[in-house]
């Protein structure tokens, strides 16, 4: 570890680093534009200049030198500071000085670093370049005469997400940054380069000219798109969510989104459920017409469900919601609760083997993975830029279902299930010489009733030995792991609950239920969006969405991560635990709590893993073996068949729909054409 | 520096090049080329095979040659690599010609050597004949761009002409290797000047006189 000193201070820097993390280490602040921790270095803005010896008399580029041993390190000389102001004077030679008019202003590198390093005023009088804007597609909006080419939107297309779409063309004072024929850019993780860029050059186009950083509320949340549980920020503007952006956490989706998290939040204030409705009369031909809460509780009160009451959680719920709603069965008397909204039915007594074991950050050690029916850039976008990772290190990648495009190398080995009984000597050659092997089993996967055959495989290769478990399980529902560590599974499935014949139907925010097994029961919906659930109901209750209540989620790792609320929901719609509870009065039972810390509390005594905050949870061993069968036979389906329209608040989203038009099916339609 | 521009993507464009495939021999060089480098590392061989393609246009349409989006694409797909990254290449090398040149593509150095030694002449007369940037002359015989410093400054002015260079160049001169050029005739390359073989001193020696015999060390005396 060699010693530098930095402003005559002396510290050790880890073997490998550079000047500039020297300097960072050393709590120097160092300027930057084309430098990114999670970028490859390309040293080209020039704006990082310190002065070491030994070396040439010079300002040298910090974030391109490697700290060597006894270092004397500046970044407080003169040298340093005019070398600042220069290339700050440089970059400003072709930069529009928009600001007024910038996005960006308020939250730009340039902006900022200009105020703190840069002169006070301009010397240049001549014309400066312009540039014409590209079209990168509906999410990026580009106005290139902005750009300072830093190259990190290069970098990020090619290295993370691994779709080589922009390029930096021509050069010198020519050089312009765009995507190839200036086609949209096209994959899950495209707006992160919106993040990247230090300047305004690419800023977010559904959020263009909506608001100022500074008026704007920042409330931590957990992305519900999926079930990585990405950590987000909210930020609200009075009631409105206006834009989301990602929060680092390294070990779950670093510092990125995935685009539907970022811009499914305009659905937020689409379609929504605000006020009570009842269909009148009960069943296909009814009406559904507004109503009071008081109607609505009495009309089920009415049904005298007794211990006949069920509950379906959806995708997007929260442990609490849950929680209230197995509160509430509970005192009438029934367990008749159910997460897996589809039918689903695989064995949940052991829930590590429903869990991705090695962790989002420990798949990227694995070096031979087998996926099971998942498409990993759609169900879960940033765990694919963790296998991208993996097998950029050497991983094997063997892929089991329909075939899709990954962003690295991998081997499709068939679309059915059943070759799983009947490995390919090269993948059982990878598997076995593997130090850690690790297999994938996704949704499709499950649908096709792999589940026990990926146990089997995960012990017959000795994925899980010492210091690493490679049994994972790939779930795309937000609530799922919370769901099932809450007890929210049959062992029929909702099979179980479709033979139960329950008097009363809660779904909450269920929207994936075959409702028409259901056309006994009176249909309760309490949900935020005005999507198939609401459609099939009886009486629909309107309660929040993500964004609107705090709340507890469990991501596939078996993560605990809670997420505030930021604005309240609209109309009439409440917190989903306080319809329950008031439901519970409605229906003369007593759940046991009246305040959302005794909720809380309960919670926690009836799943105390959820107590804990930020940590994966230990589920245990892995079974020897799960039930279902270990042969299985058929077509792995592809559950996901439009990335941008998974859930109700993405199908409610305009720009999401404008995604999977623009995006997927225009390119459908370009290829039927042909 | 001139602009550049990439032709625009017409279906024209497609039409006429969307089929475009190297011929036996240039894929023979092709492959040559690309076996020079280890398995994986294809993409190193992404500027001759450039090249390649800009010839075999070339040899089609009679001219300089020059690169069409369709065959930029069949370079990157020949090559496994991303069309963008191929793109970026060929537009950063001014040599790779973005856009259709004439049979004869004549480059002149505008840099401060040659413009001290009268380049701004030799660009008057290119234009006299008709030529201007990003044009080709009406009998598709000349296209003509400025460029910068191609090494050849001890003989300034000089331009380049396809693969060949003149130098020592008048305005005269110059239309004499323009006219040989015209009628099909093969003028003589590297320096017009009488008496010069090269890029040797064109009078008596000036400076490093005592290098003449043996090697000199100048270091003392700066
Ligand atoms: S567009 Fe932004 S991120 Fe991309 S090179 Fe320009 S300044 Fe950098
Ligand atoms: S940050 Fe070092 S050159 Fe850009
Ligand atoms: S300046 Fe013209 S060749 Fe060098």
């Amino acid at each position: 570890m060699p010693k530098v000193t930095v402003d005559g201070q002396e510290i050790e820097v880890p073997a490998g680093a550079t000047v500039l993390q020297a300097c960072e280490l050393a709590g120097k602040e160092i300027p930057r534009f084309c430098y990114h921790e999670r970028l490859s270095i390309a040293g080209n803005c020039r704006m990082c200049l310190v002065e070491v010896k030994p070396g040439p008399p010079k300002p040298q580029a910090s974030c391109a030198l490697p700290a060597t041993e006894g270092q004397e390190i500046r970044t407080d000389s003169e040298m340093v500071k005019t070398a600042r102001e220069g290339v700050m004077e440089f970059l400003l030679i072709n930069h529009p000085l928009d600001c007024p008019i910038c996005d960006q202003g308020g939250e730009c590198d340039l902006q900022d670093q200009s105020v703190a390093y840069g002169r006070g005023a301009s010397r240049y009088h001549e014309n400066k370049r312009a540039v014409t804007s590209k079209n990168m597609g509906p999410l990026i909006k580009t106005i290139m005469t902005r750009c300072i080419h830093c190259t990190r939107c290069v970098r990020f297309s090619e290295e993370i997400a691994g779709v080589d779409e922009i390029g930096a063309l021509y050069r010198g004072e020519d050089m312009q940054i765009t995507t190839y024929l200036e086609q949209a850019a096209k994959h899950e993780l495209s707006a992160n380069v919106i993040d990247l860029c230090p300047v305004g050059a690419l800023t977010s186009r559904p959020y263009a000219y909506e608001a100022r950083p500074w008026e704007l509320k920042k409330t931590l949340g957990i992305d519900v798109s999926d079930a990585v549980g990405s950590n987000i920020r909210i930020d609200s503007r009075g009631r409105e969510v206006l834009r989301v952006l990602p929060r680092i956490n390294d070990d779950v989706n670093e510092e990125w989104i995935s685009d539907k998290a970022r811009y499914q939040v305009d659905g937020l204030t689409r379609r929504r459920l605000d006020k009570v409705w009842i269909r009148k009369p009960k069943g296909p031909k009814g009406k559904l017409v507004q109503a009071s809460w008081e109607e609505a509780f009495k009309k089920i009160a009415a049904a005298k469900p007794g211990k006949s009451i069920a509950a379906v959680a959806g995708d997007m719920l929260d442990c609490e919601t849950m929680f209230a709603a197995k509160a509430l069965l509970k005192a009438s008397g029934s367990s008749l609760i159910e997460s897996r909204q589809t039918g689903m039915d695989y064995d949940v007594s052991n829930l590590a083997a429903v869990n991705f074991n090695s962790g989002f950050s420990g798949i990227e050690e694995a070096d031979a993975i087998l996926i099971v029916g998942s498409n990993v850039r759609w169900e879960a976008p940033l765990v694919n830029v963790r296998l991208r990772k993996a097998a950029k290190r050497g991983a094997k990648v063997f892929i089991v279902g329909p075939e899709w495009e990954p962003t690295y190398p991998a081997t499709f080995i068939g679309q059915d299930v059943s070759v799983l009984s009947k490995l390919p000597a090269e993948v059982t050659d990878a598997l076995k010489a593997a130090e850690k092997p690790a297999i994938i089993l996704g949704g499709g996967g499950f649908a096709a009733g792999a589940h026990a055959a990926s146990v089997k495989i995960a012990h017959d290769f000795n994925m899980v030995r010492d210091g690493w478990n490679g049994f994972n399980a790939l779930h795309m529902a937000a609530a799922r792991m919370g769901a099932l560590m809450l007890g929210f599974a049959q062992d029929g499935g909702i099979a179980d609950i479709v033979k139960a014949k329950p008097k009363v139907l809660l779904a909450l925010g269920a929207d994936e239920v075959d409702f028409t097994r259901f056309e006994d029961s009176l249909k309760v919906y309490i949900g935020h969006h005005g999507d198939k659930g609401a459609h099939a109901a009886d009486i629909i209750l309107p309660a929040s969405a993500f964004t609107e209540k705090p709340g507890t989620y469990v991501n596939t790792e078996g993560r605990v991560q809670r997420g505030d609320k930021a604005v309240f929901a609209p109309g009439d719609a409440r917190e989903d635990w306080t319809i329950l509870r008031a439901l519970a009065d409605a229906l003369g039972v007593n759940v046991g709590f009246d305040s959302f810390h005794e909720l809380r509390d309960a919670m926690y005594a009836d799943a105390p893993a959820l107590a804990i905050e930020g940590e994966v949870t230990d589920y245990g061993a892995l079974a020897k073996s799960v039930k279902g069968n270990a042969a299985p036979k058929g077509t792995i389906p592809a559950p996901i068949k439009d990335f941008y329209l998974t859930n109700p608040i993405a199908r409610a989203s305009a720009v999401m729909q404008q995604c999977s038009n623009e995006l997927l099916l225009g390119e459908t339609l370009a290829e039927a054409a042909e | 520096m001139a602009a550049r521009h990439i032709a625009p993507d017409t279906p024209e464009l497609r039409e006429r090049w969307g089929s475009f495939a190297f011929t036996p021999e240039n894929k023979a060089q092709a492959d040559k080329h690309i076996a020079k480098y280890p398995e994986g590392r294809q993409k190193s061989a992404t500027m001759p095979l450039l090249d390649l393609a800009q010839r075999q246009v070339g040899a089609e349409t009679d001219t300089q040659g020059w690169l069409p989006l369709p065959v930029i694409e069949y370079v990157a797909a020949y090559l496994d690599q991303p069309v963008i990254r191929v793109l970026e290449v060929a537009t950063f090398y001014t040599m790779y010609n973005l856009e259709p040149v004439g049979k004869f593509h004549v480059q002149v150095c505008g840099t401060t050597p040659c413009m001290l030694r009268g380049s701004d002449d030799i660009i008057a007369a290119c234009k006299k004949r008709g030529m201007k940037p990003g044009h080709i002359s009406e009998d598709g015989l000349w296209s003509f761009t400025e460029v910068e410093c191609m090494g050849n400054c001890a003989t300034a002015p000089m331009v380049q002409i396809n693969d060949d260079n003149y130098e020592d160049l008048t305005a005269e001169r110059l239309d004499a290797v323009l006219d040989a050029l015209a009628k099909g005739e093969t003028p003589k390359t590297g320096t017009q000047e009488p008496g010069r073989h090269t890029s040797e001193p064109a009078n008596a020696l000036s400076n490093l006189k005592e290098m003449v015999d043996e090697n000199h060390d100048y270091r003392s005396e700066w």
